[in-house]
């Protein structure tokens, strides 16, 4: 859902830059304070391994794709502060390097992924995570985070399109949350393998997962 | 973390970049296809305001399409790690 340049007006795209650079200020401010030794290389490895895993479209309907996003799995292993940074490199280099997501729109895409998706995602898997326990809780909050993160991002971005009167939110927003209903599935499918994974081999990567996470 | 599990990763990141995203399915994506469905994708469809150096993750000057899409792939990876890794690193200080 990286929006292109043309698809937003001015009215939308100017304060979604401001809203988004913000919101990154804050998240540097804070995550100097969270930062541990074993997460600076983190951030690099999930940033390549998103970035990778963004370039594997796979089919969902008739003549449509989706991929993953990536933002709860960031969050669930770094955390909200340096998983929105993460994202929000990622979705830079898209647009800088490689064309994907307009300049004018890289704002609105921040705001969309790494701060609706990512951040709000890890406020549902928090929730999830904490009122089931364990690894389990870890799982499903986890799958349920990623599915919504994909639609509330999508909705989002429908949002912005009627503010800038490309599409009337009667139209876009349910076409937009329906079709990334579909795309959410595989964002959970994904996700959850991924942090499954991790569980098994390296527990303590996940952010705040009880006392092993003050060790190295 | 420790170095293997550094490269363990990072290789896997390479490895779906190289290998399977000549694979990847190329129809329009949720957003494109909204576009496309409500009629307003030939909104996108101006000149961008600026023009990146490998557009549509298409290595330039590549004939094998497969080769063009997986150096991509690779180049972009390692850009994210290096520039994620380096302003973690400058935070952490």
């Amino acid at each position: 859902m990286h929006i292109p340049d043309g698809f937003l007006a001015a009215n939308t795209w100017v304060p979604a830059w401001i809203v988004s650079m913000g919101g990154l200020g804050y998240c540097i401010k804070r995550v100097s304070v969270f930062l541990k030794d074993k997460t600076v290389p983190l951030m690099g490895v999930m940033a390549a391994f998103i970035f990778a895993a963004q370039m594997l479209n796979f089919p969902v309907a008739a003549g449509t794709s989706g991929h993953l996003l990536g933002g709860v799995l960031a969050v669930v292993l770094l955390g909200p502060y340096a998983g929105a940074i993460v994202i929000a490199v990622v979705l830079a280099v898209q647009c800088l390097v490689f064309q994907d997501g307009g300049l004018t729109a890289l704002g609105a895409n921040i705001f969309n992924m790494s701060f609706i998706g990512a951040m709000g995602g890890y406020i549902i898997y928090n929730v999830i995570k904490n009122l089931i326990g364990g690894n389990k809780g870890i799982i499903i909050g986890t799958a349920a985070a990623a599915w919504a993160s994909v639609v509330l991002a999508s909705s989002a971005c429908a949002v912005e399109l009627a503010v800038s009167g490309t599409s009337p939110l009667r139209i876009a927003l349910p076409a937009m949350a329906l079709v990334h209903m579909l795309i959410g599935i595989g964002e959970a499918f994904i996700s959850v393998v991924v942090v499954s994974f991790v569980l098994k081999t390296r527990p303590d990567l996940i952010y705040n997962n009880g006392e092993e996470a003050a060790y190295e | 973390m420790n170095k293997g599990y550094i490269i363990i990763w990072l290789s896997a990141a390479l490895i779906l970049a190289f290998f399977i995203s000549p694979f990847a399915s190329s129809s329009p994506d949720g957003l494109e296809k909204v576009a496309e469905d409500k009629g307003f994708l030939e909104k996108g469809e101006i000149v961008p305001v600026f023009t990146s150096p490998i557009p549509d993750y298409t290595w330039p000057g590549v004939a094998n399409e497969g080769a063009a899409t997986g150096m991509a792939g690779i180049f972009g990876t390692l850009i994210v790690f290096g520039l994620a890794y380096g302003i973690g690193s400058a935070l952490k200080k």
